[in-house]
């Protein structure tokens, strides 16, 4: 298989198993979750799960002060990353088309210089999460391999695109499909690891504070 | 209680709900939670971080109610769940979580991690793996009807006493009060003065109460062991008593986890809506004060504080309350720094106390709110709990502090009006 065969495999049944798999996936663990279904409440309430909850969905985004202060290394490397994720991902003018070519729509690109900065940031911060996860006894006693088999599948595309993007060592084409195969493994494993978490914070934060705003509690 | 492995991994299946999924689907081990919790922060050692603690019924989720991880059982790749687990789970699970919920409010996932750990217990007591010192307290409660095993004969005389020193009726089994008071048996053995100061504050102002002689004891060891049969049991006694005597509210008294117990567990436990309220003492006080009932003269000039039981506000909601009510009667109160929802568990609660075999731990991670109080220097701390308050004062003692405790309720009962 030449290069450029080898990168239409890649973009084409590749890209589209990658994604069955990925969207079958997050259907069925969210369907996993909500099929085991739960006790209505009897004790009378004393204020709105509704409210509670989706107070809660926004405001643990934001930490209070002492957690911040406690847990400062953890928030602040996981807002950078994330956010990181979000730009080179989402506002990378050539992500955009491809999702208008899904989708049949697009949004505004950041200028490619300021997503590259990203990268690299993301890239940089990743690698300090991993030695803090390595070195911080409480971390290095809860991580299981899923933990550093997850780390490792979402650094590999920044990195991966990061190069295709400045061709560093290959050819563009290998390059490009070593991106997209990157992306591929993340998407395919994604729906049963903890990546999940992207999708199931939301409803575990609702529950969060639906159960405290029932009890008139604000969490 | 006749326990097994099978019985426990059965009540760990029961646990299981949508909450449950969706907490352990979200949990990306960031360590937080750690950091949040007492039992971590003043004795560090990584297994107790609070999400560790839920680590059986993780286990059980995952293997029995997800693809991957029946997929992974299959291949024989998952983790047992066995006596020999469990056992290395039962210092964790009890000696080293108050289930204060400090945790649940720092998760950024959202986790209600203190929900799972008390839902944890309830497959390690129907194993086994429960704490001597609690399975004692359920024993008591279950056939004497009190943990401290407090009979009718003791409260009688202590309400005897009481009459005495006040000239007031304790009204015992009246059919048709408004409220039906229950006490903890801490209340009745170290605190007598509190019903002292309920006689005084609801004969001032005017309504009727109770007390049954059938259902007197507010506090559940059944929750905090985790034995939802025994602690539904426990309630359904409250049930039928308030039932009995036709009462239109139940009230709680300065007890923590008895307010979670009966009036949020409660319910749920016996399977069926109360057909009357059920309220925090601190609550139904508000309530006078609101009212202008409660009138009160003369003000504390030493500075106070007020220490927030975890069960009442950060996990029972009844915040704002307390403070109303010390505003009535003091002029210097401070709050400790993370006051409310976010206070630091005094260490003693969710059957910690109970557990003679924690009592060095909980007595270590009082420096958490040794450290609060050098923040302010009180000249006295308020609560309104009366777990927290032996503990306190345990701690205090420890320490070499001396800081009196004092009861919100007995405290605003000093200052009624003549």
């Amino acid at each position: 298989m030449s290069e450029i065969e080898f990168l239409n495999w890649v973009r084409g049944p590749a890209f589209e198993i990658a994604t069955v798999i990925f969207i079958a996936g997050v259907i069925i663990r969210i369907l996993e979750i909500f099929l085991l279904g739960r006790k209505t409440n009897l004790a009378k309430p004393k204020g709105s799960e509704m409210s509670g909850g989706l107070h809660t969905i926004a405001s643990r985004s934001l930490p209070d002060k002492y957690s911040l202060k406690r847990s400062s290394f953890k928030i602040i490397s996981g807002y950078i990353f994330h956010l990181g994720l979000l730009v080179t991902i989402f506002f990378f003018a050539p992500h955009i088309l491809l999702f208008k070519e899904i989708f049949g729509f697009g949004w505004p690109s950041l200028p490619t210089p300021i997503v590259d900065a990203f990268a690299v940031v993301t890239i940089i911060t990743l690698i300090a999460v991993l030695i803090h996860r390595l070195r911080d006894s409480v971390l290095k006693f809860l991580s299981s391999a899923e933990d550093y088999l997850i780390w490792f599948l979402t650094i590999l595309p920044i990195i991966t695109g990061y190069m295709a993007f400045h061709r560093i060592g290959m050819t563009a084409p290998a390059l490009l499909a070593i991106h997209i195969l990157s992306v591929e493994l993340l998407l395919i494993v994604f729906p049963f690891t903890k990546l999940m978490h992207a999708f199931t914070l939301i409803i575990a934060r609702w529950y969060n504070g639906a159960i405290s705003g029932y009890r008139g509690v604000q969490s | 209680m006749s326990a097994s492995l099978e019985k426990g991994i059965n009540a760990l299946k029961k646990e299981v709900d949508s909450t449950v999924g969706a907490f352990f689907s979200s949990c990306v081990n960031c360590g937080m939670c750690a950091d949040a919790c007492l039992f971590y922060t003043e004795s560090p050692s990584p297994s107790r971080t609070p999400i560790n603690k839920t680590e059986p019924l993780r286990r059980i989720w995952n293997q029995e109610y997800t693809l991957t991880g029946r997929i992974g059982k299959m291949l024989g790749l998952a983790k047992p769940v066995d006596h020999e687990f469990l056992e290395k789970w039962e210092t964790l699970v009890y000696d080293s979580c108050s289930l204060c919920g400090r945790c649940s409010m720092v998760c950024p996932v959202g986790i209600d991690i203190a929900l799972m750990i008390r839902k944890t217990r309830e497959g390690m007591a129907a194993a086994g793996h429960a704490p001597e010192g609690l399975i004692g307290a359920v024993t008591r409660s279950v056939t004497i009807g009190s943990p401290m095993g407090v009979k009718l004969p003791a409260l009688m005389a202590q309400i005897s006493h009481v009459e005495k020193d006040t000239g007031l009726k304790i009204p015992m089994d009246k059919e048709g009060a408004e409220y039906m008071l229950l006490l903890s048996s801490m209340e009745i053995m170290n605190f007598p003065e509190f019903i002292e100061a309920i006689a005084k504050i609801f004969d001032k102002v005017g309504v009727s109460w109770t007390i049954s002689s059938e259902a007197y004891e507010a506090t559940n060891s059944g929750i905090q062991i985790g034995v939802a049969d025994i602690a539904a049991e426990l309630v359904q006694r409250i049930v039928d008593a308030a039932e009995k005597l036709k009462v239109k509210t139940v009230i709680s008294p300065e007890c923590g986890h008895a307010y979670m117990a009966i009036r949020w567990d409660g319910p749920n436990l016996v399977g069926k809506a109360f057909s009357f309220e059920v309220k925090h003492i601190l609550e139904i006080l508000d309530e006078f004060r609101k009212d202008g009932r409660l009138k009160i003269s003369g003000k504390e000039t030493q500075k106070l504080t007020y220490h927030d039981p975890c069960q009442i506000s950060r996990r029972g909601g009844v915040i704002d309350q307390p403070r109303n009510l010390i505003n009535l009667f003091t002029e210097n109160f401070v709050e400790m720094p993370e006051a409310g929802k976010m206070n630091w568990c005094c260490g003693a609660g969710g059957g910690v106390s109970s557990n003679e075999r924690a009592d060095e731990l909980r007595l270590k991670v009082f420096q958490r709110k040794k450290d609060q109080l050098d923040e302010i220097h009180p000249d006295g701390i308020i609560s309104a709990c009366s777990n927290c308050r032996i503990h306190l004062e345990d701690g205090l003692e420890e320490y070499n502090m001396d800081i009196p405790l004092l009861s919100l309720t007995e405290t605003l009962a000093e200052h009624l009006e003549d």
